[in-house]
């Protein structure tokens, strides 16, 4: 991170912790580390946050690490509203 | 309640041999503990041999030689209090020549005390007005024209009790009080002889002095030489309630000692299970915020938050707060709205708040404090050991041969535990600190770390995975417990990735700037050094990483085979008074009450049935994806209980855009607080003294909370959120809290057996207290752990994304102090600012000197998020590169400069990491005059006269 003053908007939020939650569960290898991320966003995220997130990865799928993009593709989009 | 003293045997019980004798104690045989004291036994047996030097919360001291008794075949007189009882022995307490000693030794005390029992403030309450009763003193033959100790000046400094020499009987129970009972060692006899005086620390007052104001003195004082200003003031009480203190997560219970409706003291209850007769400033002392002239009396709405309040009559703010909660939902959707609940109310009140939101609101947008807190304690030890709460009891610590105090301040946040943990730690238990400050703890009289690991913050994983490293490479864990208790194929894999050299401590020291022998030594003794138990506090959970450490902990302790008995354990020191309770009622957005998810159908259909409406299956929004939702403008209305997020939670501008981009804010609570100032309706708050109910402490101890008193604006806290309720429309219709606690048994498995006759037949319960557990359970997952088998958890150390750099040079880790509580609302509005006015900035020396800073300077901080200023204090207690503040004060906001980083599974706040610089400043900054002068424009009210 550079020295600037840094304040993220929502959805860059979101997709910080989409990255941050995967790259906690990294060390379980990618599959095991794509499913244990599912399961965590579907556990703890509402579901405007899930349809935000699954938006946002449609929109900057570069924004977001392999395995967060892996997990985001087990999510059910219809539970996400 | 009415009023009389609790029992005092005179010396504590005897440790615990398994042994008994027998003796006769005036004719009446007696079969006691081997090790009892006569005095004690005596006393068991229901006499009462006279005593002044005695107390049963210290040990015995012999000095006073009032209570000699004859035993029969020994020579002499010995005292009571320093004799143990014997097999067969026979002990007379009362015959003439006892009463003719017992008379003569009255006489010379009373020959150098004052004579104005009638004036002074402990008549009727002196036990050596009572002593010379008991002993018959009818005359004092030496008269009062020689030297005497009487007419020395009073030591008044302290803001809550007096110490007067003149009435000092040098019977040293205050001087051993706070060595045994707080551990403190600041006072002490000088000068010998006739000129003997107990003394604070070094010829200074008390309010100078060492002395931590915790009352132990003072309740161990036999007389009026220290005595509370309230009792000069006031008068003697004449009644007493049991109840619990409403500060930090340890759960003291006190006797609020009354006059009438009027508070004269808090005691602390010698049966009470977590102090056992202990206090500490807060509890004892700072209560007077209860009738402090700035609380809220009266409801207030307003429709903008630029508008003065106007203060309105509870019908009026409780149908305005129901209907703009349906407006809003009306608008913008069932979802658009939300609550916080209170960990400084009670289980009962926060049951209710977040009934509120799921049957009321329809939806499970419900957090609380813990948030910013704990939650990573929920998430890391629910994941682990299968239950979101500590391991142990506070007794067990007297168990541990080691422990190890990781990102915990004891002695300042919880410091009545702090004071047993010391206890154990002068008899000779092994203690390891980790924590980037060099606290009370690592060194203080009579106690000092065998390792202290000052890690740099933001590395407790890589340093916590280092130790398993140790442990395991030097196969230090104990196989059997694991075998039989965890995982196997989880363990091995744990294994696998402690064991590589990347996690050795070698490897990890230029990331913590630990010395790696002092890592490989502690972890040693942690995994051989017997019971070892670890403590840990918000240095572990406020961080990015704050629950994969709490998983980290846990592995050590399965790893060691440090769970399921006392002595071991992984024990979260908890912040609020109710934190582990509000956890427990469910207070966090995905879990129904006892931890149950709310996509669990089971558990769904439960609460649908006996709440009759069909509830939300989704998770809801914590307070931080509230706040978001907010400036997005999608979350439009927020109901606050007893919780002052503004000044709380991280990153101020944040919070204060989400909340002013709402439509209608409800704060309930005592005070115009931080948050109210982006209120629209303000309902007052009742204080722990005005109601009834039950907090849950940090060891899963359920105690009652009695009213004492009225509450001042006329409704507890439940009744409040029942009139909203109500207003909505759900027909509640309790009528005490302890039908609220009737249904959280019935739809809560580990509070099954918890109501409140059970609670007044055991004092307290431990959850779970149901029918597999009808007295609770002291010790968690004794035989097997309760999720089944324990999970290790590969925990990879990630380190934050908040670098320090040029711009931001130095870390700034958050904390709080020994006379505060959380963000001060209650302890700044009582005589504790006497020891904390201002949040000061802690320092060390060479930082001052790089940047031409002294002590006492006024300095900017400033952070990425934003600036604030404050004093310098310039000291060692941090090391270079680390500066350290509390949250205590508004006017410093200390939140102004922490970020928006949090922890990855529970988004706990990173308070504990912030990159910072440090600065030369004249005085505040424009943020905080502008933060003034909004705050003061916000606080305008309109009374009620006015208004209509």
């Amino acid at each position: 991170m550079s020295d600037d003053t840094h304040v993220m908007s929502t959805g860059d939020r979101l997709i910080y912790m989409a990255n941050q939650i995967a790259r906690n569960f990294a060390a379980l290898g990618d599959a095991q580390a794509a499913a244990e991320t599912a399961t965590h966003i579907s556990l703890y995220w509402d579901p405007a946050m899930r349809a935000r997130i699954l938006a946002l990865a449609a929109e900057k799928p570069e924004a977001l690490s392999p395995i967060a993009t892996a997990a985001l593709q087990r999510l059910d989009p219809a539970g996400a509203a | 309640m009415s009023f009389s003293r609790e029992t005092d045997h005179g010396t504590p019980p005897a440790l615990a041999t398994g042994k008994t004798v027998t003796v006769t104690i005036d004719g009446q045989r007696l079969t006691l503990p081997e090790g009892t004291s006569i005095m004690r036994a005596a006393s068991l047996a229901g006499g009462s041999i006279p005593k002044l030097c005695a107390t049963d919360s210290v040990e015995s001291f012999g000095s006073c030689r009032l209570c000699l008794v004859e035993v029969e075949g020994r020579a002499g007189y010995p005292a009571s209090c320093t004799t143990p009882i014997a097999q067969d022995m026979v002990v007379r307490t009362q015959t003439d020549r006892l009463k003719q000693l017992r008379r003569g030794v009255m006489e010379l005390y009373i020959s150098d005390h004052p004579l104005d029992c009638l004036t002074c403030a402990a008549n009727g309450d002196c036990e050596l007005q009572d002593q010379a009763g008991a002993v018959g003193l009818r005359d004092v033959r030496y008269g009062y024209d020689g030297a005497t100790n009487m007419g020395q000046a009073k030591d008044q400094s302290n803001p809550y009790f007096d110490f007067d020499p003149s009435k000092c009987i040098v019977c040293s129970r205050c001087v051993r009080a706070c060595e045994e009972v707080q551990g403190t060692f600041a006072l002490t006899i000088e000068h010998k002889g006739f000129e003997s005086k107990v003394a604070p620390s070094q010829g200074e007052d008390f309010l100078g002095s060492e002395c931590v104001s915790c009352g132990a003195c003072v309740q161990a004082c036999p007389t009026a030489s220290l005595i509370e200003k309230k009792v000069v003031e006031t008068g003697t009480p004449d009644r007493a309630v049991v109840t619990t203190c409403a500060y930090c997560g340890v759960g003291c219970t006190f006797r609020a000692e009354m006059r009438g409706e009027e508070l004269v003291r808090m005691v602390p209850w010698k049966d009470g299970k977590a102090n056992r007769g202990h206090s500490c400033v807060k509890g004892r002392f700072a209560w007077g915020y209860a009738r402090h002239k700035e609380r809220i009396l009266k409801p207030m709405i307003r429709a903008s938050v630029d508008q003065p309040w106007r203060e309105v009559s509870w019908e009026a703010a409780i149908a305005h707060t129901a209907s703009e909660f349906r407006r809003i939902q009306q608008t913008y959707g069932a979802r658009s709205v939300g609550g916080i609940t209170s960990s400084r109310c009670t289980n009962e009140e926060t049951f209710l708040v977040q009934k509120l939101i799921r049957q009321g609101f329809g939806n499970n947008n419900v957090d609380t404090c813990a948030r910013v807190c704990h939650s990573p304690t929920g998430y890391g030890l629910k994941t682990t050991f299968g239950t979101s709460a500590g391991t142990q009891d506070f007794d067990s610590v007297m168990q541990s041969d080691v422990i190890l105090v990781i990102g915990a301040n004891p002695t300042d946040g919880h410091p009545v535990f702090a004071s047993r943990m010391k206890r154990r730690l002068r008899q000779g238990a092994k203690l390891i600190v980790i924590d980037p400050r060099r606290t009370d703890l690592v060194k203080s009289p009579h106690v000092e770390a065998e390792h202290h690991l000052p890690l740099r913050p933001g590395t407790n994983v890589a340093m916590l995975t280092a130790m398993a490293h140790v442990i395991v490479t030097e196969k230090l864990y104990d196989e059997a417990f694991i075998r039989e208790r965890c995982d196997w194929d989880e363990f091995a894999d744990w294994v696998d990735f402690v064991s590589q050299p990347a996690r050795s401590p070698e490897a990890i020291e230029p990331l913590t700037g630990v010395d790696a022998g002092e890592v490989r030594a502690a972890a040693r003794l942690y995994a051989t050094g017997g019971n070892a138990a670890i403590y840990y506090g918000l240095g572990v959970t406020e961080h990015s990483q704050g629950s994969s450490t709490v998983m980290a902990i846990a592995n050590l302790a399965m790893a060691t085979g440090n769970v399921g008995r006392e002595g071991v354990g992984v024990n979260p020191l908890r912040g609020q008074n109710n934190v582990q309770g509000a956890c427990d009622m469910g207070s966090f957005p995905h879990e129904f009450s006892g931890y149950r998810h709310v996509s669990d159908d089971a558990t769904r259909k439960l609460f649908e049935d006996a709440w009759g409406v069909a509830l939300d299956a989704e998770p809801g929004l914590r307070i931080p994806n509230m706040l978001d939702a907010a400036t997005d403008g999608t979350f439009k209305a927020l109901f606050v209980q007893g919780e002052d997020i503004l000044q709380s939670d991280p990153n101020t501008h944040h919070v204060a855009a989400g909340l002013a981009a709402m439509e209608c804010v409800v704060v309930q609570d005592l005070f115009l607080n931080e948050t109210a100032n982006y209120a629209h309706v303000f309902l007052p708050g009742s204080t722990f003294l005005e109601k009834d109910g039950t907090f849950t402490n940090a060891e899963r101890r359920i105690q009652r909370v009695r009213k004492v008193m009225s509450p001042l604006n006329g409704y507890a806290d439940w009744e409040v959120v029942q009139l909203v309720a109500n207003a909505m429309g759900l027909g509640w219709t309790y009528s005490h809290p302890s039908e609220i606690m009737d249904e959280i048994a019935a739809l809560t498995p580990t509070f099954a057996g918890v109501h409140y006759d059970r609670l007044e037949q055991e004092g307290s319960l431990q959850w779970p207290a149901n029918d597999a557990a009808p007295h609770g359970t002291p010790t968690m997952h004794i035989d097997g752990f309760v999720r089944g088998r324990g999970k290790f958890v590969v925990t990879d150390y990630v380190p934050t994304d908040e670098k320090t750099g040029p711009r931001f040079p130095l870390l700034l880790t958050t904390g709080r102090i020994l006379s505060h509580y959380n963000v001060g609302a209650q302890t700044r509005r009582t005589a504790n600012t006497a020891w904390h006015s201002e949040d000061r900035l802690e320092i060390h020396p060479s930082d001052a000197e790089n940047r031409g800073l002294k002590d006492g300077d006024w300095v900017t901080l400033c952070s990425r998020a934003g600036e604030t200023t404050l004093r310098a204090l310039v000291t060692d207690r941090v090391a270079p590169g680390v500066v350290y503040t509390t949250f205590h004060h508004p006017e410093t906001q200390a939140n102004v400069i922490t970020t928006d980083y949090s922890d990855w599974a529970t988004n706990c706040p990173e308070y504990k990491v912030t990159a910072v610089q440090v600065s030369a400043s004249n005085g505040p900054s424009d943020w905080q005059q502008d933060y003034a002068r909004q705050a003061r424009q916000s606080r305008r009210i309109l009374p009620l006269e006015a208004a209509e």
